[in-house]
Order: C-alpha cells, then structure tokens, then sequence
C-alpha cells in the first residue's frame, strides 16, 4: 500500500480552483517532488497535506485510513516551511525540544535526542543560540532537525532552498539526499527549480495550473516529456510546429514547414495526420562544418545565426531551411577558446531519430 | 539648505509642542501665587499637593480607576485584537476602531443617557467602565499590529510539530505578542489616568478623578499647585510612553 494517497483533490478560492483533481500515490522512503511554475497549487496541496487546509473534495489517505478529520498536530506529517518558522523567542535547542515536548517525552530523553539532533546536523555548539544568531544555512539545518527529531511518517519541504544562495544551495542539496537516505523518511518535496528537481527526487509530478501534467522518474520526465509544457518547463528544448506524414511501428515522418521532412521516435498511438511539436534537446543536437550521415539520423545545413557562450558550453542557434530555428549545444573543452563557430559560418547540424520526440497538441 | 530647512521646521515643532508643557513645569517650582514671573525656586506647591485632601483622593480615585479599567480593557482588547487578525471579517475592525475617531464628547453624553437608562449610579464604578469601553479599541488595534507583524508560519509550525491550539497560542503566539499587549496596557493606563471629557459626564457628584480636580480648580485660578500636579501627571504618562515604546517600538511609533 502506498504511503500517501491523494484522490481527485480540488481547493478553490471563490472560481479558481487552485488545486485541480490531483491524484497521486507516493510511496514509503521515496523522495517525491511536486514541481512546476509560480502559482501552480503546490503550496496549497501542501498545506492539505499538513492539515492547515481542506479539499472541497477528494480524498487524503495515509496509510489508507482518510486524513480529512485529523487536525494537524496529530498527523504523523512535518512540514518545513519556506521561511523556516523557527520559533525566534527559543534557542535553537528548545526549537529542536518542542514536538518531543508536545509528545510528553520525557526530560532526559528529550535532552539525548535534541543533542543527537544537534549533532546530526553539524550544530552541536550552536544548541544555546536564538535563531536570529544563526546564519541562511544554519537556519535551514535547524528547520530539518526540528522537523526530523520525533520521526515523523511523511516529511513536507516548501521550497527550503529558495531563500539560500547557489553554493550553499547546491551544498544543502546534497545533504538532503544523505540525509533522507539515512532517516529513510517520505519526503514530499516542493520547488520551482527543474535542475533541483531532477537532482533530488526519486518521481516528480510537475504541476501546472492546478493539474499534475507528467508524473515520473527524472529522467522520463526530462526524455519523455509528454506534452509541450513539460517539454518547455524542463530544461531548454527546441519546440518545432510539425505535422506527421506516416506514423511507422517505431519510427515516424514528420513535415515541418521551411524544413522538410524529419524522422523521429513514435511515441505510441495513431499519430498519422496529427499536429503538434518536435522536442528536440539543444545537447543531443551535433554541430559541426561537415558531419558524416549516420543511418537512422536527421541531418540539416545552415548557418549560425546567433551563439550564447556560458563558460562551460556555447549555445549555437543555428538557421536551417526558411526561417527556422534551432538551437545546439557544444561544449568549451578546449581551453581559451570561447566559441567555434561566428554569426554567418555555414554549419551542418544533425541528430538521431530517437533524440526527437513528437508532442501530440 | 533644504536640510537646514527641514532641521528649522523640526526645532519650531518641537518647541510648539513642549514650549507650554515647560512654562507649566518651570511655574510649578516658582515661589510665587502669580503666573507672571520668576521669583525664586521652591518645593512649596508640592508640599501642598500633599496635604491637599480632596487632591489626594482624587489621584487615589484616578489610580484605581486607570489600574482596573486598563487591566480589562487589556484582556478584553487582546482577545479581540487576535479576532481581529485570526478571522478577517469586514465590519468587525471598523466598528472597534470608531469609538476611536467619535468625538469624546459624544462616548461621555452617549455613556451617561446609558447608565441613566439602565440606573447604575454614576461615581467609579460608570468611570471605570466607561474607560474599559474607549480603552479596548487601542489596545485592539496595537495587538493586532503587533499580531500582523508576526510571521504567519509559526503558529502552524506549532501546530504541525504537535501543538494543541491552545498549545499554539500559549507557547508561541502569546509570547511573541506580549510586548504588544504590554504596550497596549500601558497606553490603556495613560489613556485613562488623563481622561477628563468621558470622565466628566459619567462621574456624577460623588466620584473626582485627577483631571476633574484640576479643572475645578482652575475655574478659580491657575494655581502653582495645578502647574505642580499637572507635571506629576505629565512625567508620570510621558515615563509609561517611554517604556511601552521600549518594550513594542513598532506598534506605538505606528510602523
Ligand atoms: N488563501 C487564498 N485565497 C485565495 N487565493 C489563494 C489562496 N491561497 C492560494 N491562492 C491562489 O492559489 C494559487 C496557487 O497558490 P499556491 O500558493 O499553492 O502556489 P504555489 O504553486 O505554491 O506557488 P509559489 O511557487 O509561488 O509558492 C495562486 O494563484 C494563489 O493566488
Ligand atoms: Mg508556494
């Protein structure tokens, strides 16, 4: 049995409804992050979750026993908030002491544990501070410690990176892995950042407009978009408007206006004569003066028409055919040299059929 | 010279503001009956004051009253304050706010045809509850402030980690706003201690506060003994003003 069910749950605030008819089954020990833009309704699934807020309908199953009557304090659910709600009128022990002491533990087990707690999070000297003394990262160790220290079931992150800056941001990303790995506690994990996202989460749902457009592994979610939205709010993708010709077993043709035709994986389904996109991903795209046509690749001339250097990689946007654009990645690793190509070198650029993936409108 | 403008217009301000409050306290140590000129320095009006009966009980009057009607107005503004912030209803706030900008002189007739009506007795016990009734707004609307200011998290953060909600309130809430409740008190009690309008009309014969006697007094003359009790009365209320702004800076500045 799944740890977590949500059945069809819908909030709404007068006629928006801001949480759609989720559905989702989130499972013992996993890392589970709700992902998607500002405003989506991950925040508000949340607080459902937490028991601060109520769907108009559906369900909440823990355990697969419904939640909707337990008020928070007796769900076995934590939350850390995006602005860490530490209690700034105690120390950062007694911050750590409080839901033990609202579980009636006992004095001197409350002292092992919240020193435990301490340690676990590299703050063993900091345990007599308020958390106004304590620094971004700090804050954050404590928000996790405070949250983590009674066991609860199911852990809630809101955003809990989004306050820190990239470095610490990237630091604290790896000590949330280790660390849910080790306290083997459900976390359900919200951001709005897709490279966070992927880095993290064991399945992701990425949300839009209070609906869950794709829920999957990170890297089905980051392949197999399986719509324009998820294709574009993933990464950077090439979205070209295409129309399918013949739709093949595995493979299919596609027509695109000023380019011709295209080869590219049959995502599964009666396709032939519908519209829709070509996601392309700019790093599986090569580039190069002359590339030598492999079997089973889509291979195109034109010239460079703009170039983006990034440090690590240039991003080349390369015209093909009348008018369209696409754009590829090269990597810099040849030192001292910024970019390979100027605007206006003729370039050939190509990909394997199975890079593309059709988009069904 | 803008700058210099502006610290000209400050000064001018002040002086507007305290210039009167100093002649009365300069005069209440002036070895003279006249307000008219400086004779020599003496601590006679305040001997005075305190062998002054009538003065006597009615600071003993203006004490009870301020102690009793800021401690309910506190109780009473507080919760009504979280009410105010907790459940964000439309009318609620305008009507506790209004007795605030209704003219005083309208609470005191509107209080006495009240306690007429229902026939209490005026003397200390319609004093005192008039003072409750104009104090609860103020207090209302400083707790509330300072209740805004609070992050709206930590009482859920309570909650979630297994907080009662009245858990919530007492271990987080409550201490987090008492300064605003401390401050709000303290206002309550200078509010009351220097009412004169309200007072006037729900005293009836028997009852004098502070204010009262002072004004009886001056329908005579302006004694040195008024200038003495008004700046007992002023450092007594500009000390309490001090502290609540101490203790809350944000609610009584009006952040
Ligand atoms: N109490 C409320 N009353 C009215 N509308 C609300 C309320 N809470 C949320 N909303 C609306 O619901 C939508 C979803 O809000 P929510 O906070 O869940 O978004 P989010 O995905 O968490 O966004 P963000 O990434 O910015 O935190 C928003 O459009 C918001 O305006
Ligand atoms: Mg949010």
């Amino acid at each position: 049995m799944a740890l977590l069910e949500l059945r069809n749950i819908v909030r709404s605030f007068g006629d928006f409804a801001a949480v759609d008819g989720v559905s989702m089954m989130i499972e013992s020990g996993e890392f589970f992050t709700l992902l998607g833009p500002s405003g989506c309704g991950k925040t508000t699934l949340l607080r459902m979750i937490a028991g601060f807020d109520a769907p108009q309908s559906g369900e909440i199953l823990l355990d697969g026993k419904d939640l909707v009557a337990t008020p928070p304090e007796k769900r076995p659910i934590h939350t850390v908030f995006q602005s860490y709600a530490l209690f700034p009128h105690m120390t950062v022990a007694q911050n750590i002491a409080f839901p033990l002491r609202m579980r009636k533990i006992g004095k001197a087990e409350i002292n092992e544990r919240v020193k435990e707690a301490l340690d676990d999070v590299r703050l063993s000297d900091r345990g007599g501070r308020f958390p106004g003394e304590l620094s971004g990262g700090q804050r954050q160790r404590v928000a996790l410690a405070r949250a983590l220290v009674s066991r609860p079931r199911l852990l809630l992150l809101d955003e809990p990176l989004a306050a820190l800056d990239m470095k610490l941001r990237e630091q604290m990303q790896l000590e949330l892995i280790n660390l849910q790995k080790e306290v083997g506690i459900t976390f359900i994990y919200v951001t709005h950042d897709q490279t966070e996202a992927l880095a993290l989460s064991h399945r992701i749902a990425v949300m839009n407009g209070g609906k869950v457009e794709q829920l999957d592994e990170p890297s089905k979610i980051y392949d197999c978009p399986r719509n324009r939205f998820v294709a574009d709010f993933i990464g950077t993708c090439n979205l070209i408007e295409a129309k399918v010709t013949v739709a093949g077993e595995e493979k299919m043709v596609l027509e695109i206006d000023g380019l011709g035709e295209v080869t590219a994986r049959n995502p599964g389904g009666e396709l032939t004569g519908s519209k829709g996109v070509l996601a392309l991903r700019p790093e599986k795209i090569k580039i190069g003066q002359q590339i030598a046509l492999e079997s089973g690749e889509n291979r195109f001339r034109g010239k460079v028409h703009d170039f983006l250097y990034m440090g690590d990689v240039t991003v080349y946007i390369v015209e093909v055919g009348e008018g369209v654009h696409i754009e590829a990645l090269l990597p810099n690793s040849a030192a001292g040299r910024p970019r390979i190509f100027a605007a206006g070198d003729p370039v050939e650029i190509s990909w394997r059929y199975d890079a593309g993936v059709f988009l069904n409108d | 010279m803008p700058k210099r403008l502006l610290a000209a217009s400050g000064i001018a301000a002040y002086l507007f503001l305290y210039l009167p409050l100093v002649i009365v306290v300069a005069y209440s140590f002036n070895d003279s009956r006249l307000n008219a000129e400086w004779v020599g320095f003496t601590w006679r009006w305040y001997k005075a004051l305190f062998e002054d009966d009538a003065m006597l009980k009615a600071a003993g009057n203006s004490l009870f009253i301020a102690l009793t009607a800021s401690f309910a107005a506190t109780v009473l503004g507080t919760m009504a304050g979280y009410a105010l912030h907790r459940y964000r209803l439309r009318l609620l706030p305008v009507l506790i706010m209004a007795p605030l900008a209704i003219p005083e002189i309208l609470v005191g007739v509107s209080l006495l045809i009240f306690f007429v009506a229902v026939n209490l007795t005026l003397g200390l016990l319609s004093i005192t509850l008039s003072h409750i009734a104009f104090c609860i707004g103020f207090v209302a609307i400083v707790v509330r402030s300072r209740l805004a200011g609070m992050d709206e998290s930590l009482p859920e953060a309570a909650r979630d980690l297994g907080a009662s909600p009245w858990q919530a309130f007492r271990l987080v809430t409550f201490p987090l706003i008492a300064p605003g409740i401390l401050a709000g008190a303290l206002l309550a009690f200078t509010l009351s201690i220097d009412d004169f309008v309200i007072t006037f009309f729900t005293a009836g014969v028997g009852a004098s506060t502070l204010p009262l006697q002072i004004y009886s007094m001056i329908k005579i003359a302006v004694t040195p003994e008024v200038n003495a009790v008004s700046t007992l009365l002023m450092l007594l209320t500009l000390f309490l003003i001090v502290i609540a702004s101490r203790i809350s800076p944000d609610s009584v500045r009006g952040k």
